[in-house]
């Protein structure tokens, strides 16, 4: 770890997810549907200079590991982010995300005529496209800067099964 | 696809949709070739909001195969009014039916329920979304026209909010056929519906001004403008007149030029025009039976 990571203080276990697009840590932490009311530990680091990429948003949760839908929202918003699994303050996994065909849950579709906000018993469904994904209910199109603004923080997304 | 849903014509191939053509068109020409072939079976006419042609044709189309229809009656007085879900209701329908059909105000609302059942399921109009029954009538009639190769379409009217209009653009990209999208800016085509045309690679341009296209054109597809769509009465007046057609705005016009509505008509296409070659409406709706026989014979299994 270098000197400007430590501006982020260390956690004991939980997750680290670092080389965030600079600006993207609070939807990151929308993704992960953190609001502070769950009493996680949070630490955020935004700006941070990066040797990678300029300037980088840092993340890290105390005692939270991510789900596979969290992690392909994230690869949206965060396409160069590492996830880093520390147990006893020790980084035991780094993974890169990857761009997935399809991101279930998590995100909620703009179109408020699709049947996805309706009260039926189905998750979102959106298909990935190369500058933004699409509901593959009612084929609404949000573009790549927008998909942040259709997190649903609460995870309905996913609840409503 | 054919063999399981028809939800929305970016599922269509170009064999799929020859299929269906071609099987229509010899049942338009020999309607004894399916008469009673599915006598004993059930179509459930699902409509959660009122459509009495489309719901008439499916159902002619059914009993003239020899089968039965069965319908839910309004949806004031249905359940759906006491806020079952869509997917409730047709995971019961499925066991009263052998196929569906489904008119439903919310878009993706056909794709939802057809993941619940298991009969095929025809989308007869998704809110703004797909109407992929009326694609393959409009391409019926089309074919019997001008051909589905190397043709000019000018497709005009409301592209925004027209499903008619969004399933038959996507459909016909399955074609070598240019197609040029008439409307006023406010109407513009949907994002989604151009990005699947960039993607299939068409051959696309968009107008304000019919009169830019208008002789280039061997099929002038129109559509009906709504009031509603408009936030003021003024605007809405501004622009509807320039697109209306009457026999003088055709003047320019190829004498071979076929002219559709997918109707109901308001104003859009004068009465004079029905009156000469041009006009292929009538006979386009009247194709909604055949082609529609055609559709549920094959989902049904009639002609392996
Ligand atoms: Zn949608």
């Amino acid at each position: 770890m270098t000197d400007k990571e430590l501006r982020v203080s260390k956690i004991r276990d939980g997750t680290v997810i670092d080389h965030v697009t600079a600006g993207q840590a609070l939807n990151v932490l929308a993704i992960l549907g953190i609001d502070g009311s769950g009493g996680e530990s949070v630490s955020i680091g935004m700006n941070v200079p990066s040797d990678k990429v300029g300037q980088k948003d840092v993340v890290k949760v105390e005692g939270r590991e991510l789900s596979q839908s969290e992690v392909d929202v994230l690869s949206l918003i965060a396409p160069e982010a590492t996830i880093n699994i520390i147990r006893d303050f020790d980084v035991i996994e780094k993974n890169r995300v990857e761009r997935t065909d399809t991101v279930r849950g998590i995100l909620v579709c703009p179109n408020r005529n699709c049947i996805t906000n309706a009260d039926e018993p189905v998750r979102t469904e959106f298909e990935v496209l190369d500058d933004g994904v699409r509901c593959a209910y009612c084929d609404t199109i949000i573009r790549e800067h927008d998909v942040a603004e259709h997190i649903d923080a609460r995870g309905a997304g996913e609840t409503a099964l | 696809m054919l063999q399981d849903h028809l939800i929305s014509a970016a599922h269509l191939s170009r064999d799929d949709i020859e299929a269906v053509l071609d099987h229509a068109a010899a049942v338009d020409a020999d309607p004894d070739l399916v008469r009673d072939r599915h006598a004993g079976r059930v179509l459930a006419l699902c409509f959660f909001e009122p459509s009495t042609r489309t719901k008439m044709s499916f159902e002619s189309a059914m009993k003239r195969l020899g089968g039965e229809t069965i319908d839910m009656g309004s949806v004031e007085s249905s359940s759906v009014k006491k806020g079952e879900s869509l997917a409730d209701t047709v995971r019961v329908i499925e066991g009263y039916a052998d196929a569906m059909v489904l008119r439903h105000p919310s878009e993706g609302s056909a794709k939802l329920a057809s993941e619940f059942v298991d009969v095929p399921l025809v989308n007869a109009g998704d809110g703004a979304g797909q109407h992929p029954s009326q694609t393959l009538l409009d391409l019926y009639t089309i074919r019997e026209n001008a051909g589905l190769d190397d043709i000019t379409i000018g497709i005009m009217g409301d592209l925004k909010y027209g499903r008619t209009v969004h399933s038959l653009a996507q459909a016909l990209t399955n074609f070598d056929v240019r197609q040029h999208f008439i409307s006023p800016e406010s109407l513009r085509l949907p994002r989604n519906v151009r990005y699947d045309l960039h993607e299939a690679g068409a051959q696309v341009r968009e107008h304000t001004d019919l009169d830019e296209v208008l002789p280039e054109l061997d099929v002038l597809y129109v559509t009906r403008i709504q009031r509603e769509r408009f936030p003021e009465e003024r605007e809405y007046l501004e622009v509807a007149g320039e697109y209306r057609i009457d026999n003088e705005v055709l003047s320019d016009a190829s004498d071979d030029l076929t002219v559709m509505h997918p109707l109901p008509r308001v104003d859009e296409i004068a009465p004079e025009v029905d009156e000469t070659k041009r006009a292929k409406y009538f006979e386009q709706a009247h194709n909604g039976v055949p082609v529609r026989m055609a559709l549920l014979d094959i989902l049904l299994g009639g002609n392996e």
